[in-house]
């Protein structure tokens, strides 16, 4: 009986804890959602923008030409710095090693970029090679974050390949879904495909003819690394936004669990006390008739 | 001659919009004023202070870091990266 006791209190002690983190993730998560959609008019002006240059200046700019020979490509892996989230960070790792294994099949050398300690504990656990690493934020990303991230990467782009420098950039991340639904997606950064973006201009709309300042080529100069960054950041929010959704169903399902447990052994326990009350009575019974017939 | 419709974006919020009389911002080829019926144009900022002057009369002033503008039909979109809008009132 002391032992259920025990384990009812143990377990009790569990159950506070995940139904903590379970409110603090549904309350963040209300957050990380706000945030996605706090940055779509960003999104929405420089992809205007950018379709915009691209429509009507036939620029040639390094970021946007494939190369004709991919022999080196990046993948960034985007999971989270804790556990505790279900299966949100080994789907996000899943899917890079299956990405990992199409790009080696046709021929191509990856190299990880990591962000989130789950990546960089999965890499450092099976000892294996990547360029850098970015780790602390991933519940709440910052821009800066993502522009030093935008940064190495479209520098490495730029690079030629006997400097070290990447053909293809490829990123990894979790698009948030719905509360119940967090999908793992491969998006192909660079080169970029502008104009077909996801929130292009709608399409009886006809965009004027842009006076430019000071060029055409200049502005798109500007314009793409913002791109880059702004992608990269709205994937970071996006999987900010998952891991906390995955985390709170991850800590519902185990308060659930917790409550259940208790149950279970509170009935054992109270068995056992009933069982115990039991023998004692007939022990006494069987004492007093042991009494009276030695009389 | 109408005003402007005027957004200031940053990248993580709406930092700013509403209706003007003029906008000014620096480009990378220097001051640049807009008044309602200004042409098109798309043109890159450098960082420094961007000034709105609202239908009220009222001037709003941001400072931004890199950015650009956009303008057409008398929309003003003005997007940057990292704006201090600590002197903007709502």
């Amino acid at each position: 009986m002391r032992v259920y006791r025990q384990r009812i209190r143990s377990v009790q002690a569990t159950k506070k804890i995940t139904r903590a983190m379970e409110l603090i993730a549904a309350s963040r998560v209300v957050k990380a959602r706000q945030r996605v959609i706090e940055s779509t008019p960003y999104a929405s002006a420089l992809t205007r923008a950018v379709s915009a240059v691209a429509t009507f200046s036939n620029v040639e700019h390094p970021l946007t030409t494939e190369h004709p020979q991919v022999r080196r490509a990046a993948m960034v892996v985007i999971t989270s710095d804790r556990g505790l989230a279900g299966a949100y960070s080994s789907a996000v790792l899943k899917e890079s090693e299956k990405l990992a294994e199409l790009l080696r099949e046709e021929g191509k050398e990856v190299i990880p970029y990591l962000v989130g300690r789950k990546a960089v504990g999965f890499y450092k656990f099976r000892r294996r090679e990547f360029a850098q690493e970015w780790s602390g934020f991933s519940d709440s990303p910052t821009f800066e974050v993502a522009r030093e991230i935008g940064t190495r990467i479209t520098e490495d782009f730029i690079k030629d390949y006997d400097t070290g420098g990447v053909d293809e950039v490829h990123v990894v991340f979790t698009r948030f879904v719905s509360m119940v639904t967090q999908e793992p997606e491969v998006i192909r950064l660079l080169p970029l495909e502008v104009v077909e973006g996801t929130e292009a201009p709608e399409s009886d709309e006809v965009l004027p003819l842009y006076e430019f300042e000071p060029s055409a080529d200049q502005v798109l100069d500007a314009l793409l690394p913002k791109y880059v960054t702004e992608r990269l950041f709205n994937a970071l929010l996006q999987s900010a936004a998952s891991e906390l959704a995955a985390r709170q169903r991850a800590m519902k399902s185990a308060t659930d669990n917790a409550e259940e447990l208790i149950r279970k052994y509170t009935r054992l326990a109270n068995q056992a006390r009933q069982a115990e009350i039991t023998q004692e009575i007939s022990e006494i019974v069987g004492g007093a008739d042991a009494l009276a017939s030695a009389k | 001659m109408g005003q402007l419709q005027v957004e200031l974006v940053a990248a993580d919020r709406k930092v700013w919009e509403g209706e003007a009389k003029q906008v000014s911002a620096r480009t990378v080829e220097g001051e640049l004023g807009i008044l309602p019926g200004h042409t098109p144009l798309l043109g890159v900022l450098v960082s420094g202070e961007v000034r709105i002057e609202s239908i009220s009369g009222q001037t709003h002033t941001a400072t931004i870091d890199t950015g650009f503008l956009s303008v057409e039909h008398d929309r003003v979109t003005i997007v940057a990266e990292v704006v201090d809008a600590s002197q903007i009132r709502a």
